[in-house]
């Protein structure tokens, strides 16, 4: 019983206790509804969500801690003794997960039946060639535990899917009875339908702390991992970044780190000055007529995707810098290069700083202008001297949000910034950082355990702690700027 | 008080001159006042630069992708090939394989060459069948199995040309550079021309950009964005159908209900977070739990959509508690003044009169989604696929490629008609995104109420 048709039958049933419990609770009313507590919708709609809510949480639980449980107990009979380290048991446990595919889709195409299986010996029969024919490669042939492993897994997930089908429709039931039963003319159906729909509106809200603590527990699981395989003094002293598939990589994310500095030290010098003199233009100088061209098409800047930046990047501005400016002057023979990805990442960052500085200068209170008018000062004098030293803490919270962005941007710097990892003081050399790395190491061909893919992780946790730093510090220094003023 | 400045020397502005004559000092403030204007108009049109120079390079690039080259040819399909027996079984004919099917495209430039006007000297009609994309024989192929009765007659077929023989006509390749080019030689291009001449070649808008699937790497002119388009609005449907509810849940008990403690502070701090946390962290997020840990299918748009629901949550909650803020307090207090309990009054009357809002804020987060891309790249997205997807729910779970992630592939392979493909696919990207803002915007001009 799949997944989608226990969904089916739990909405059905919650559907039909929808009506029995209007039905139930209009005849309780003995023909006049007014007697009732509630309006005769919220007695249905308690059975409802009794029904359905309980049932559809266990089986989103069940559902996650199911691969779990058997990934539990068949590692078990792979490798009773623990004697195994971790990569080879994942390696072992992807094969039964592999084998006990094939297995399904060999019984789905009636190749083999369940007895079969069960009488099926790695020895005799020649399982690899067997599955390789129902389109399911594997990487060696199987030895006997291992296809005993797999032949458990399947067993393990089908009981336990039959169960959870079991528990989650007697659930279902069983919450409709209950709900069903507690219906009289004085039961407080709204109420209690209410303070259950506001239950369901807080575990909706949960969902953005669970994305966090998903992603730094993936992050650091992993990348704990990671340093088991790589001593973690390595990875971030190391000048070095040259992984091997053969293992004996140097991985250290200083020449990374370097880059995506670097990438970003030229995209900020590019777009704090653009985007705070256009702010400042548009608020204090512009006619009703520029402002209302310029203003939007700023806008639509920070609207365009950033893949469209890096194809930018990589057929216009790349090109372009190496024909006209690097290779005549002999500093850089490559059309990705830290200024390539700079400039078009400043771009791409001007309308993050216009807004957020618009915003920051708009909050000067009118009566410092009007002081410093009053004055005799002219109005540049007045934005330079009055205006932004008054809003310079907001600002710095602007620059700091515009670097984290920076940092972590990606589709730019993949496309027009280059691979090569480097540690340079050129602009006009190809550079690599931290977001191209983590891409090129999570989409190569390498397997899954080796370090030189969980260096990604490693990575990511590094940039995440990084750019979570600074806008914690930009959020604490905007915030500290605004009482000020209030 | 001190009278120190009684005894300090003077200051300069001593000599009184004309009010009508501009002091040095006065020019030069007025100077630096100019200047400062200058520099911010300066910095607009900088910004504005950019944005023409963007969208116009891309423009430039990618609309040629649009415009195919085809040639037309008269192809006998030879029953001595494709039917041995005679039978039109439809089995025994899907034997012949593609292979078996160009020297059909031999045999009709053989007899194109019939023709005075057209065949250059030292070009064979193998050498001509490289005019033609390797695309051909697997359309031909299709095309006999499709009907099996037309076997033995002449029919008609209009073929893409070769990704070389359409860059000539596009300008990306030319006489001198064929002559480096081991794939296409200058004669071949008199030849394309002769064909062009007498009518057999022509250049027009080419649907199969939008419909088709990608294409292997030496096949630039038959690679389309079908797949990427399906794959995307797959994700989009996930997105949607799971961020909107889940977002204005939230939004409503953030805004609505939730007592002012340290467990909605918290909330309210990882909302404002995962707005600025990178979206390749959210792929590596994706990676590790939706496909290692729970076992999702790689380059599928359940995963994608899941991953891009995480990321535009955060848009649309921050949108939706705005326009519930909107609302003014009169609304909630007149509808519990006649009895409304506080849940009927949110359902029954704040969440209508900040629907408009809601659903801007949901358009544009969407649009957002659309376009975002390295995430994606970490869950397999990146991967050559070929099949079209099944219909939904099941081919939420089938490999599907994505519009930005299908750039980002076609960017990275070495042909140079496949820059043109990706500028044009991006024209797709953007065309997507300009309907979405549009309607975005009609909904708030057309629904928006101010109080």
């Amino acid at each position: 019983m799949n997944v989608g048709l226990i969904i089916l039958v739990v909405v059905l049933i919650a559907a039909v206790g929808y009506v029995l419990g209007r039905r139930r609770a209009v005849a309780s009313s003995e023909g006049d509804v007014r007697r009732l507590h509630s309006l005769p919708g919220y007695y249905g709609q308690t059975v409802f969500l009794f029904a359905a809510v309980p049932a559809f949480l266990v089986m989103i639980l069940w559902l996650l801690l199911q691969p779990l449980y058997i990934d539990a107990t068949v590692t078990g009979m792979v490798d009773p003794d623990q004697s195994a380290d971790y990569s080879t048991r994942e390696l072992i446990m992807s094969d039964v997960r592999r084998i006990a595919t094939g297995l399904d889709i060999a019984v789905d195409l009636g190749q083999v039946s369940e007895a079969d299986i069960g009488s099926m010996q790695a020895g005799e029969t020649d399982i690899r060639q067997r599955l390789a024919d129902v389109g399911v490669a594997l990487g060696s042939s199987v030895d006997q535990t291992v296809f005993e492993a797999a032949k458990s897994y399947r067993n393990l997930s089908h009981t336990l899917s039959i169960a959870m089908a079991v528990v989650v429709i007697a659930l279902a039931l069983g919450g409709a009875a209950f709900a069903y039963g507690r219906i009289n003319s004085a039961f407080r159906a709204r109420n209690v339908s209410e303070r259950a729909i506001l239950a369901l509106l807080m575990l909706c809200s949960l969902v953005a702390i669970l994305t966090t603590v998903g992603i730094v527990l993936s992050l650091t699981f992993e990348t704990i991992h990671f340093f088991r395989l790589y001593p973690a003094s390595d990875f971030f002293l190391s000048l070095t970044w040259n992984p091997q598939f053969r293992g004996g990589s140097d991985l250290g994310i200083v020449p990374l780190l370097w880059g995506t500095l670097y990438v970003s030290f030229v995209a900020l010098v590019f777009a704090v000055p653009v985007g705070l003199l256009a702010a400042v233009y548009l608020s204090e100088y512009a006619s009703p007529r520029v402002r209302a061209f310029a203003k939007p098409a700023i806008e639509i800047l920070a609207g365009i995707p950033t893949i469209v930046y890096g194809l930018f990047a990589l057929i216009v501005v790349g090109p372009l810098l190496r024909d006209y400016f690097a290779a005549p002057l002999g500093i850089g023979s490559s059309s990705s290069s830290v200024m390539t990805a700079g400039l078009v990442m400043g771009i791409m960052l001007i309308p993050f700083v216009s807004s957020l500085s618009d915003d920051v200068i708009n909050a000067v209170p009118q009566a410092m202008r009007d002081g410093s008018y009053g004055l005799g000062a002219t109005q540049s004098e007045t934005v330079r001297q009055v205006i932004l030293p008054a809003a310079l803490p907001g600002i710095v919270g602007a620059v700091l949000l515009a670097a984290s962005r920076a940092i972590g941007e990606t589709m730019i710097v993949v496309l027009g910034a280059g691979a090569a990892a480097k540690l340079s003081l050129n602009p006009f050399e190809a550079m690599t950082t931290i977001t191209v790395k983590i891409v090129s190491q999570l989409t190569g061909d390498t397997e899954f355990a080796s370090p030189e893919t969980l260096v990604a992780f490693a990575l990511g946790l590094s940039l995440f702690v990084v750019t979570l730093g600074l806008n914690i510090l930009a959020l604490y220094i905007v915030r500290k700027y605004r009482e000020q003023y209030e | 008080m001190t009278d120190a400045t009684a005894e300090g020397p003077r200051p300069a502005r001593a000599h009184h001159g004309s009010l009508l004559v501009k002091d040095a000092r006065t020019k030069a403030r007025n100077a630096a006042e100019t200047r400062f204007r200058l520099y911010g108009a300066i910095a607009v049109g900088i910004a504005v630069v950019a944005l023409v120079g963007l969208l116009s390079s891309i423009l430039y690039n990618g609309a040629s992708a649009f415009r195919q080259t085809f040639i037309t040819l008269n192809v006998y399909l030879d029953p001595d090939v494709l039917d041995k027996n005679g039978n039109r079984n439809v089995e025994e004919i899907s034997k012949v394989s593609t292979f078996g099917y160009a020297p059909l495209i031999e045999a009709a430039f053989e007899t194109a060459f019939e023709n005075p006007e057209i065949g250059i000297e030292g070009v064979t009609a193998s050498d001509a069948e490289d005019l033609i994309s390797k695309e051909a024989a697997a359309q031909l192929r299709r095309y006999v199995l499709a009907n099996p009765g037309e076997i033995g007659q002449t029919v008609e077929f209009e073929f893409l040309a070769n990704g070389r023989i359409d860059g000539y006509y596009k300008g990306r390749v030319t006489m001198q550079s064929a002559e480096r080019d081991s794939n296409v030689s200058p004669e071949q291009l008199q030849l394309a021309d002769q064909l062009k001449a007498a009518g057999l070649l022509s250049t027009h808008f080419n649907w199969d950009f939008l419909t088709l699937a990608d294409a292997s790497e030496n096949r630039p002119e038959a690679a389309g964005l079908g797949v990427a388009i399906i794959g995307s609005l797959y994700m989009m449907l996930v997105v949607l159908v799971l961020s909107l509810p889940i977002g204005v849940a939230t939004s409503i008990y953030l805004e609505e209900f939730a007592p002012k403690n340290w467990f909605t502070d918290i909330i309210e701090v990882n909302i404002a977070n995962l707005a600025a946390v990178p979206s390749i962290v959210f792929g590596i997020l994706g990676l590790a739990i939706f496909i290692n840990f729970a076992g999702l299918p790689q380059s599928a748009p359940i995963v994608g959509g899941l991953v891009l629901t995480l990321m535009t949550l955060p848009t649309i909650i921050i949108a939706t508690r705005a326009s519930l803020k909107a609302v003014p307090p009169s609304i909630r207090d007149a509808a519990l003044g006649v009895g409304a309990s506080k849940m009927q009054s949110v359902f029954h009357h704040v969440l209508p009169l900040a629907m408009p809002g809601i659903l801007t804020g949901t358009i544009i987060g969407l649009a957002q989604a659309l376009g975002e891309t390295a995430p994606l790249l970490l869950i397999g997205m990146v991967a050559f696929v070929r099949d079209f997807p099944a219909a939904p729910p099941e081919g939420l779970f089938d490999p599907a490629a994505a519009l930005p992630v299908q750039v980002y592939n076609w960017t990275q392979r070495a042909d140079p008609a496949f820059t043109e493909r990706a500028s044009g696919a991006i024209i797709v990207l953007l065309v997507f995104l300009l309907f979405m803002n549009a309607v975005a915007i009609l909904l708030r001009r057309r629904f928006e109420r101010r109080w």
